[in-house]
C-alpha cells in the first residue's frame, strides 16, 4: 500500500514538475477524446434529430399501418371505422388513431377556402411528436365538447389573424349547414402557405361532413414495441380480413427506425473509427515526447537508482508519469465536453425543435477515458523501458 | 568489527576493438563500523569505479565482496537495491539534485523508496535533517537559488536522511572552493561522527584524505595504503583550509 502510494507520489511529482512539457504533449490526447466524446453527444443528438422528424411524418418506432379497400365498391368509412377500432380494443393496444384525410370547406373573414384537414385521435400527437407552437394538443376531454376543437398550421392562424389562448379564435366550417370550430393549438406549416387543420375523428364524425377527395378509407396508426410488429400485422390482417370480406387488408410497418438504426450504426462507428485515429495520433505525440524527455533525465533516473529504486520501480513511475497524465487530460476532455454539450443552444443552431435533448453519452465519455489510459499505457512503456535499460553509472555521469 | 571487506578484487571492461582494460585490480580492503577512510588518487585512477562497487552500483568481475558478512555476488538486483537504499548513502561531485524540487523535496525523495512511517512522515524527516545540516532557513528553496556549498549540503542532508550504515562520498568538495569545501568537509565530519555512520571519502585532495582514520592511494587500479608521511602535517591541513 505504501509502496503504491510512494509510487504515485513519486509520479505526480514529475508530472507537477514538468507540468508544461507534460501539458504540451497531452494536447493531442486532450484534443482527440474532446473530438471523440463531443462528436459522439453531437452524434447522438443529431440522431434524436432525425428520429423526431421521422417520427413526426411517419410515426415512432414501431409505427403499424392497417388499411382495408373494398375491392368492388367504394368505401363504407363508418364500418371500416367500426372494424379497425374492434381490433384496437381486441388486442389492447395503448397507443392507436385513426385517420382521415379530407377537405372541409373553412369560412376565413372575407373568403370561404377548402382546406385540407385530418381527424385523428388525441393519442396522435404524442405518436407523432407533434410540436404545437402556441396553445394545445387534443386531449381525450376535447371529444365531449359540444362544438369541434381544431389545431391548425400557422398558414391557416394566419388567415384568422392570430392566436390569444384566452379568447381563442374560431372559424366557422362548412358550407350549407356550417358550424363554429375553436382553434385550441398551432403547429408548424407542412407545406408553406397552405393552411392545414387537425380535428378530432368525434368532431368529424359529428359535425364536420368534409369530402374525401383522395377516395382514401380511413386507416388506422398503432404504435407497437418493434419485436411485437409481424405478430400484431398478422392477427390483425386475419381479424379484418373475416370481418371486412370483399377488402383488400395491408397492414405493416410505416416508420423509418430500420432505416435509422442502419444509419445510426454508421454514425457511430465512423465517429468511434475517427476518434480512435485521432487519439492514436495523441498517443505518437505523447510517446515522442516521453522519449525525448527520459533521455534527459537519465542521471536523475540514476540518482534515483542510487537511493534504492529498483528496475520495477523506475519501469512503472515512469509508466504512471505517462498513464495519469494521459488520464487526466482524457478527463478534462470529457468535462469540457460535457460542460459543451450541455450548453449549446441547439434550437437556434438546428433550427428545429428538438423534444427530448439526448443525455451525454455516458459510453463515448467512459470509452474516452478508457482509451486515453490505453494510449498513455503504450505510450510509456518505450519510455519505461529505455529508463531501466539505462545503466546506472552511466547515467549518474550523464 | 569488519563490514565492508573486499578480496582479491577486480574490475575490467572490455574496450570496443576487443583488447581489455583492468580498472581495479586485486583490491583488498576491510572497513569497520564507524570507520572514516579516504581513498585518494589521480583522474582516471579507478576511484569512482572503486565507490560503486562498494555502494553496489557496479559488481566486480573477479573477487569476493562481502557485505556484513554476506558475499554480495548472490544478490538479486532487487535485493541489491533494497540494500543500496537501506545501507548506503551517496554523495556526488556534482551534488545531483534533482532539479525543479526544493530543498525539501530533494532531501525526502530517497525516502519515497523506504517503507511505512518513513515514506509518510518524509517532508517531515526531510526538514529536520536540512536543519541539522544548517539550511533550515531554505528548506523550499530550489537548487538554482542556493549556492556551492548549501547544494552540497542539501546533497548530504540527502544521503543521511535514512540513516544508511556507510556514506560514500566522492569527491564531496571537488566542485567547491577551498573555504566552502572545508566548511563541508566539517559539517560532513560531524553529521556522520554524530550518528556513527562508516564515510568512505574518495578524493584528490590531501588535505580531506587526511580528516580521515586511514587513507589509501589507488593508483593504475592498485589500492596501497598512504602513509602518515605522505599527508600534509596538521598546521599544513590548518593553512590549506
Amino acid at each position: 500500500m505504501t509502496t503504491v502510494m510512494a509510487l504515485f507520489a513519486e509520479a505526480w511529482s514529475e508530472i507537477r514538475v514538468h507540468k508544461l512539457r507534460v501539458i504540451l504533449s497531452l494536447l493531442g490526447v486532450f484534443l482527440a477524446v474532446f473530438g471523440m466524446t463531443s462528436i459522439a453527444a453531437a452524434g447522438d443528438i443529431g440522431r434524436q434529430l432525425v428520429s423526431e422528424s421521422t417520427d413526426r411524418a411517419s410515426g415512432r418506432p414501431a409505427t403499424v399501418m392497417v388499411q382495408a379497400y373494398p375491392l368492388s365498391s367504394s368505401p363504407d368509412n363508418e364500418r371500416i371505422s367500426a372494424a379497425l377500432r374492434e381490433v384496437v380494443e381486441r388486442y389492447d393496444i395503448r397507443w392507436s388513431s385513426l385517420v382521415l384525410d379530407q377537405e372541409i370547406v373553412a369560412n376565413f373573414p372575407g373568403r370561404s377556402e377548402r382546406v385540407l384537414a385530418r381527424s385523428v385521435d388525441p393519442e396522435y400527437g404524442t405518436m407523432h411528436r407533434m410540436v404545437v407552437q402556441q396553445g394545445r394538443w387534443f386531449t381525450a376531454s376535447d371529444e365531449q365538447r359540444y362544438a369541434p376543437a381544431l389545431v391548425v398550421s400557422e398558414s391557416f392562424l394566419t388567415r384568422l389573424g392570430g392566436f390569444d389562448p384566452n379568447d381563442p379564435p374560431t372559424v366557422r366550417l362548412g358550407g350549407e349547414s356550417p358550424v363554429t370550430a375553436t382553434v385550441i393549438g398551432v403547429v408548424a406549416d407542412n407545406d408553406p402557405g397552405l393552411p392545414f387543420a387537425y380535428l378530432l375523428n368525434a368532431s368529424a364524425g359529428s359535425w364536420v361532413a368534409g369530402s374525401n377527395p383522395f377516395g382514401q378509407p380511413p386507416m388506422l396508426e398503432m404504435w407497437v414495441p418493434p419485436a411485437q410488429v409481424e405478430e400484431i400485422s398478422a392477427a390483425v390482417s386475419g381479424d379484418l380480413m373475416a370481418a371486412l370480406p370483399g377488402h383488400d387488408i395491408y397492414a405493416d410497418r410505416f416508420d423509418s427506425g430500420e432505416e435509422l438504426a442502419e444509419l445510426n450504426l454508421v454514425l457511430e462507428y465512423g465517429v468511434r473509427g475517427v476518434g480512435y485515429f485521432a487519439l492514436l495520433l495523441g498517443g505518437v505525440g505523447v510517446l515522442n515526447v516521453g522519449l525525448v524527455v527520459v533521455r534527459q533525465r537519465i542521471r536523475e533516473i540514476g540518482v534515483r537508482r542510487s537511493f534504492g529504486a529498483t528496475s520495477a520501480r523506475v519501469f512503472f513511475t515512469i509508466l504512471l508519469e505517462s498513464v495519469c497524465a494521459t488520464a487526466a487530460a482524457g478527463a478534462l476532455a470529457i468535462g469540457c465536453a460535457i460542460a459543451l454539450v450541455l450548453n449549446l443552444p441547439y434550437d437556434q443552431i438546428l433550427n428545429a425543435p428538438i423534444e427530448d435533448l439526448p443525455p451525454f453519452p455516458l459510453q463515448a465519455a467512459v470509452e474516452g477515458l478508457l482509451a486515453a489510459t490505453a494510449v498513455g499505457t503504450l505510450a510509456g512503456v518505450i519510455p519505461a523501458i529505455v529508463a531501466v535499460r539505462a545503466k546506472v553509472i552511466d547515467a549518474i555521469r550523464y | 568489527m569488519t563490514f565492508i571487506k573486499l578480496a582479491g578484487i577486480g574490475r575490467s571492461v572490455r574496450l570496443p576493438d576487443g583488447s581489455q582494460l583492468d580498472i581495479l585490480t586485486d583490491i583488498n580492503l576491510e572497513i569497520e563500523r564507524g570507520e572514516h577512510i579516504a581513498v585518494v588518487g589521480h583522474s582516471g585512477s579507478g576511484k569512482s569505479t572503486l565507490l560503486n562497487l562498494i555502494g553496489l552500483l557496479d559488481s566486480p568481475t573477479s573477487g569476493v565482496y562481502e557485505l556484513d558478512g554476506n558475499p554480495t555476488e548472490n544478490f538479486s538486483s532487487r535485493a541489491r537495491a533494497r540494500l543500496r537504499g537501506e545501507t548506503f548513502g551517496f554523495v556526488f561531485q556534482q551534488f545531483n539534485l534533482l532539479p525543479r524540487r526544493s530543498a525539501t523535496e530533494n532531501v525526502a525523495a530517497p525516502l519515497l523508496y523506504a517503507s511505512g512511517r518513513q515514506v509518510w512522515g518524509r517532508r517531515r524527516a526531510a526538514r529536520e535533517m536540512l536543519d541539522r545540516v544548517g539550511l533550515g532557513q531554505r528548506v523550499e528553496y530550489l537548487p538554482e537559488r542556493l549556492s556551492g556549498g548549501e547544494q552540497q549540503r542539501v546533497a548530504i542532508a540527502r544521503s543521511m536522511v535514512r540513516n544508511p550504515t556507510v556514506l560514500l562520498a566522492d569527491e564531496p568538495t571537488g566542485a567547491l572552493d577551498v573555504d566552502t569545501g572545508s566548511t563541508v568537509m566539517d559539517m560532513l565530519s560531524q553529521v556522520v561522527a554524530e550518528s556513527g555512520t562508516t564515510l568512505v571519502t574518495i578524493t584528490h585532495d590531501l588535505s580531506v584524505a587526511a580528516r580521515a582514520d586511514r587513507q589509501f592511494r589507488l593508483d593504475h587500479g592498485v589500492l596501497t595504503a598512504l602513509s602518515a608521511a605522505e599527508l600534509p602535517s596538521a598546521t599544513a591541513r590548518r593553512s590549506l583550509s
